[in-house]
């Protein structure tokens, strides 16, 4: 017999749920070790790059418009706009380049 | 600041998160419509478990009628990521904050928020992750709730046009502090590239998304950690900034 729906959804909260709490009430005090501190610093760089590319080309209905909007992204990024206006930009770009019949 | 200020700039900050949670979630919905869901089933999906990959997946076991340990096996695979996420928050929080909001944070800790957190200068209040977490599910969860309902709400366009956005929140957390550090640039192209060679070689390629980012994160931070460590004066705390 098929396990129900909601046996599914309870299994997956919460092994999910889990995996996000071990670890921030098992490490209470601060780290004081280098490597580990160095480590932690660079995890955010490195996981949030990793998930951008290449998944950002594959994101959208057409891949010339995800590279429009993935270097439209980088531009404004680089020239520090804040989070709001490159997720928007970079949609705008999207939805324009789409809109265009040879795409 | 005061608790309801945090809570406010939390919701501020989290306004892309809703945007592009609304956008990937109203897909959610419509493939958990097509795999049998009732409105009330992919909503409680949505509000129990906050996460897009693991989501996804859920459903195809759902549909397959896996046993619940393969469920629950699949799920921690996707989800392991959470585990290096919720390390780093751990030091981003002040040490005098309750204990108890550990318990209610840790619901919260997904991929976006994650990043809209940890690029924030300082420590971590509970109430400003309290507020980017109420705004994000809202997101997840109104945009799983259309996309069972209503399919066609939202114009495909638009759907497409939004999927980018998440990605363009991380690309704006990610290069302004590289800019002012050339060990994170390099970091983040090493990422990039590597990234690209795990999805497009053979034999790396059947790596999972979750492994691979699981794996590139050990390996590339241990190298940047070994190479470049940080300074204790935390001049680096505010390059992230």
């Amino acid at each position: 017999m098929k396990p129900s729906v909601y046996a599914y959804i309870a299994v997956m909260a919460a092994v999910t749920y889990l995996i996000r709490l071990l670890p921030l009430t098992l490490i209470r005090r601060e780290i004081k070790n280098k490597f580990i501190r160095s480590f932690l610093y660079y995890v955010p760089f490195v996981t949030l790059s990793v998930m951008v590319f290449p998944a950002i080309l594959t994101a959208t209905s057409s891949k010339c418009a995800s590279a429009a909007g993935f270097a439209a992204a980088l531009i404004l990024a680089y020239c520090r706009r804040s989070l709001i206006t490159v997720a928007l930009c970079a949609s705008a770009v999207v939805f324009l380049i789409e809109l265009l019949p040879v795409v | 600041m005061k608790r309801h200020a945090y809570f406010a700039a939390g919701v501020g900050a989290g306004i892309p998160i809703f945007l592009g949670y609304l956008a990937v979630s109203f897909t959610f919905g419509i493939m958990a419509k097509n795999c049998g869901l009732s409105v009330f089933q992919a909503v409680l999906l949505s509000a129990s478990n906050l996460t897009s990959a693991g989501q996804f997946s859920g459903l195809t076991l759902i549909t397959a009628g896996a046993p619940l340990a393969e469920m629950a096996a699949t799920q921690f695979v996707i989800n392991l990521r959470y585990c290096l996420m919720s390390c780093s928050l751990s030091q981003k929080i002040d040490e005098k904050t309750p204990f108890f909001h550990r318990f209610f944070m840790a619901y919260g800790v997904t991929d976006e928020i994650f990043g809209v957190s940890v690029s924030r200068e300082g420590r971590l209040s509970p109430f400003y992750f309290y507020g980017l977490v109420t705004i994000s599910a809202f997101g997840w969860i109104g945009g799983t709730f259309l996309g069972v309902v209503s399919g066609s709400l939202l114009p495909a366009r638009i759907v497409s046009a939004l999927s980018i956005a998440l990605y363009g929140m991380f690309i704006a957390i990610i290069i302004p502090p590289a800019r002012s550090s050339k060990v994170v640039a390099g970091i983040i192209m090493i990422s990039m590239l590597l990234s690209l060679l795990f999805t497009a070689a053979p034999l790396l390629k059947e790596i999972s998304s979750g492994f691979r980012i699981i794996i590139l994160t050990v390996v590339i931070s241990g190298a940047a950690a070994f190479f470049f460590p940080i300074a204790d004066s935390g001049v680096e705390q505010e390059e992230l900034s």
